[in-house]
């Protein structure tokens, strides 16, 4: 447990504006430096319902953010992580981490391709992690996607239930059906009535 | 589910504030309510792993990967640390991303407009896996001050931006390396956005013994991520 003689974390400071050719490369179009994570990350061959998430990042004046940094970090279609933490392990080359930039789009909007996970343990709704990153935020913010169509298990999961009822919607994407796919939409607002909740975790 | 070991908490004397009237553009992109605490799942003490041979040795040398004709203008120095979690244990084989202006103060990002020359052998950004012991190094070009719109006259300090992973994405840390000495440290917002000791822990050390003669300066800088709070066990 936490004892004097602990080191001290070291402080977290804002991504700034220029990220992107550090982090983002391949997605802004610098050709110097392969980026290491794809907003899309499933191979042709992993299982699992194929899934979009799109969304914007809003700030106080309802403006899309245009150079917002957004991480994704999920479990597999059966609910596991491809980590050593999880005893399970992944039986898919599925890495369940994506990165997308808010530039590039025309809406300011980031896109993954991806699956939709698996509930991770008996009572908990499938999820997603998303940490939201941008010019203006001095520490990144930590928040969970949950789908539409999870109704029942949305309502059993202990993390949303420890979130105010009235402010569950605002971590719930929403379905669509459309010519390319099912999609989901998250809306990430930083301010306002409908403020993203943010987690401390 | 075996039972999962919560990482320790987000130290809130250490790490700054959404909203921070001395950095303007806090002030309409941080939340403003509560954060909701969580109990801890498998999702937090989970994250991304890389294998470290997808970080080749040329990524950690930003004074040969942007090279097109010749070397990059500016002094040369090494960068190196240790990544620790707070109860002092290495985060090995863990994912470190880098990028920085010029030795102008330029970026390469197309979005950067400051009237400083951009160098045609310098990229600004790369990255490295820590070994065995959490080290990791970088050689690269010392960034300079630029200029940005905070207020009149404000002056970045010079700075690496560093990007980082640990045991699970509830260590997930992005932050900003700056060089001992610097006169604009005291000046700028998101270097004091946690001042005092916490600041001090962002400011790199010079290093005679990481200098390397007739090369380049040295500077260390170790970094302290969140991690599981737990007796390490020896493997």
């Amino acid at each position: 447990m936490a004892g004097n003689n602990m080191l001290k974390q070291t402080p977290s400071q804002t991504v700034g504006p220029y990220f992107a050719y550090g982090l983002t490369p391949t997605q802004y179009g610098y050709s110097q430096l392969d980026s290491l994570v794809a907003p899309a990350t499933p191979e042709e061959d992993t299982p699992g319902e194929r899934i979009t998430v799109i969304g914007q990042v809003l700030d106080g004046a309802g403006k899309p953010v245009d150079d917002a940094m957004i991480e994704i970090w999920q479990a597999d279609a059966e609910g596991r992580y491809a980590h050593p933490s999880d005893p399970r392990g992944s039986n898919s080359p599925f890495q369940g981490f994506g990165r997308c930039g808010t530039g590039p789009d025309p809406m300011n909007r980031f896109r993954f391709d991806t699956i939709k996970p698996g509930a991770v343990e008996d009572g908990h709704a499938p999820h997603i992690a998303v940490l939201v990153f941008m010019r203006g935020m001095l520490l990144h913010a930590y928040t969970r996607l949950y789908f539409s169509d999870e109704r029942d298990a949305n309502a059993k999961d202990p993390v949303l239930s420890a979130v105010p009822a009235d402010r569950r919607d605002t971590l719930i994407a929403q379905r669509e059906e459309t010519p390319s796919g099912t999609v989901y939409r998250f809306d990430i607002r930083m301010q306002g009535d409908k403020e993203t909740v943010f987690f401390d975790v | 589910m075996n039972d999962i070991t919560p990482f320790t908490s987000r130290d809130w004397d250490s790490q700054p504030n959404y909203i921070d009237s001395g950095y303007k553009s806090t002030t309409l992109r941080g939340p403003t309510q509560p954060l909701v605490k969580i109990p801890t799942t498998l999702t937090e003490v989970t994250g991304p792993v890389f294998t470290p041979a997808r970080a080749t040795d040329l990524d950690a040398d930003l004074t040969r990967n942007g090279r097109v004709n010749g070397e990059p203008l500016g002094e040369r120095i090494i960068v190196t640390g240790r990544v620790l979690d707070e109860m002092g244990r290495p985060v090995r084989n863990s994912l470190v991303e880098v990028w920085q202006a010029n030795s102008t103060g330029r970026y390469v990002h197309k979005v950067d407009q400051h009237d400083a020359p951009l160098d045609p052998n310098f990229y600004g950004a790369g990255r490295c896996a820590t070994d065995e012991n959490g080290v990791y190094r970088f050689k690269t070009i010392k960034p300079g001050a630029y200029p940005w719109g905070n207020h009149f006259n404000a002056w970045r300090p010079n700075h690496i931006h560093f990007s980082l992973f640990g045991a699970g994405i509830a260590s997930r840390l992005v932050t900003q390396m700056y060089f001992p000495g610097d006169p604009l440290i005291p000046l700028d917002p998101i270097a004091q956005a946690t001042p005092g000791e916490p600041l001090e822990r962002l400011i790199s050390k010079f290093s005679l013994d990481v200098t390397e003669e007739g090369y380049a300066l040295g500077y260390v800088f170790d970094i302290v991520l969140r991690g599981p709070n737990a007796t390490p066990m020896e493997d």
